[in-house]
């Protein structure tokens, strides 16, 4: 399949239709949830220290729920209505916004302890006019420049984002960096065609170190998901032709019945060949 | 669902309105109460981040009156409960912001303030 934002801008794409089909599809809330898990491990945030954070991108609410389970404090921005609208109806906890992040945030310096993000910054790639601040760099830098602005120092930003091509990447990169980030980023299962994912981790300040963590490798974990059963699929379609005939030898015997006691002729007698298969082989 | 701990933290993002963006001015809100549970330890680690007299002003125009003037120095129980309902319990439903300086008006609606700039105001 094409990938979505490359067929239309992310507030149209995911209208009330998508929205919907988007949150309650179980396994893209699995792997949402993967990812904010890891993203939450990247953020790598001081324990038991309640934070306040930023979920850029927050959509219907899928990444804010493990916040809210994780006992985080945040606020979402999104810029599709019918995804918070889906977030409204699942009552999360966080404040949310209707806010295009390619036109810059207006939070005020150090405002909070870390943003994480999923699933966004390929939408920031593509311009939909020809205006001047409609140009992905110009909207990346607004971003990021804002971005930068608003977190507190020292703090991380975590971004997993599918890019199409190493460009993108270095597009990317170069312009965090332009706006004061330090940080760089971290592919998992490299070379895993299902499980590869980029992430990119972004630092504010001076950490206490400041090598880019590791991404995950080898094989993917198994174990946590139910592995998909061909037997089962084969049992549901014996099942349904064990389904019994409609006109079977009762249903013959009634019809026969009937037309006897309306005086029909030439009702074939009853015998115990009437309704039988006819054997293979005719 | 806008609170005043994000309030707190909101200014005017419009081209060229750099001075007196902030706070933004709330105008015909409805307001909602809803329980949240009390973390005195968020409370306090965030206590340091906020605009006293904005979010004492903020919450006096919304009809509370429970935060003193100045940010006490001593913290007790009774003032991070209030604090706490303040910042995490005030819920604004629907209205608008407004910007103290360019005007810019922000309308909420179902709890969701909508920031979306005309394609002219974006920085």
């Amino acid at each position: 399949m094409s990938r979505p934002e490359l067929q239309a801008p992310p507030e149209i794409w995911y209208g009330d239709i998508e929205a919907k089909k988007y949150t309650a599809n179980t396994r893209n809330q699995q792997i949402q949830a993967d990812m904010t898990y890891r993203a939450l491990e990247l953020l790598n945030l001081p324990p038991d220290e309640p934070a306040f954070l930023l979920d850029i991108g927050c959509g219907s609410g899928l990444s804010g729920e493990i916040l809210d389970a994780e006992g985080y404090i945040w606020t979402g921005v999104d810029v599709a209505p019918s995804m918070l609208e889906v977030a409204l109806e699942r009552e999360v906890e966080g404040d949310l916004f209707l806010q295009d992040i390619g036109q810059g945030f207006g939070f005020r310096p150090g405002s909070f302890d870390g943003a994480i993000s999923i699933s966004v910054l390929q939408w920031l790639l593509n311009a939909e006019t020809s205006h001047p601040t409609s140009s992905p760099p110009h909207r990346l830098t607004r971003f990021f420049t804002t971005l930068h602005s608003a977190l507190k120092n020292p703090s991380r930003a975590v971004f997993q984002f599918y890019p199409t091509s190493d460009d993108q990447i270095q597009l990317i990169t170069s312009i965090a960096q332009k706006a004061g980030f330090g940080g760089g980023i971290v592919v998992d299962y490299p070379n895993s065609k299902k499980a590869r994912k980029v992430f990119l981790c972004l630092y504010v300040g001076q950490q206490k170190s400041q090598q880019v963590p590791q991404g995950l490798d080898g094989d993917e974990e198994q174990d946590a998901k139910v592995r998909f059963e061909r037997r089962r699929q084969s049992e549901k379609v014996r099942s349904k032709s064990k389904r019994k005939a409609v006109k079977g030898r009762d249903w013959i015997l009634k019809k026969k019945e009937l037309y006897r006691k309306r005086g029909k002729e030439q009702v074939p007698r009853d015998s115990k060949y009437t309704g039988r298969k006819r054997k293979a082989t005719f | 669902m806008v609170r005043l701990i994000t309030h707190n933290l909101l200014a005017c993002h419009v081209k060229n309105c750099n001075a007196n963006n902030f706070p933004l001015e709330f105008q015909n809100v409805q307001l909602e109460i809803r329980e949240a549970e009390f973390n005195p330890e968020f409370v306090k680690g965030f206590l340091p981040k906020i605009e006293w007299k904005a979010l004492v002003d903020t919450a006096r125009q919304l009809g509370d009156t429970s935060l003193p003037n100045e940010q006490p120095e001593m913290l007790d129980d009774d003032f991070l409960k209030n604090l706490h309902h303040v910042l995490l319990e005030i819920h604004v439903e629907e209205g608008s912001m407004v910007c103290p300086n360019c005007k810019h008006e922000y309308p909420i609606s179902s709890g969701i303030p909508n920031m979306l700039l005309a394609e002219h105001e974006i920085a």
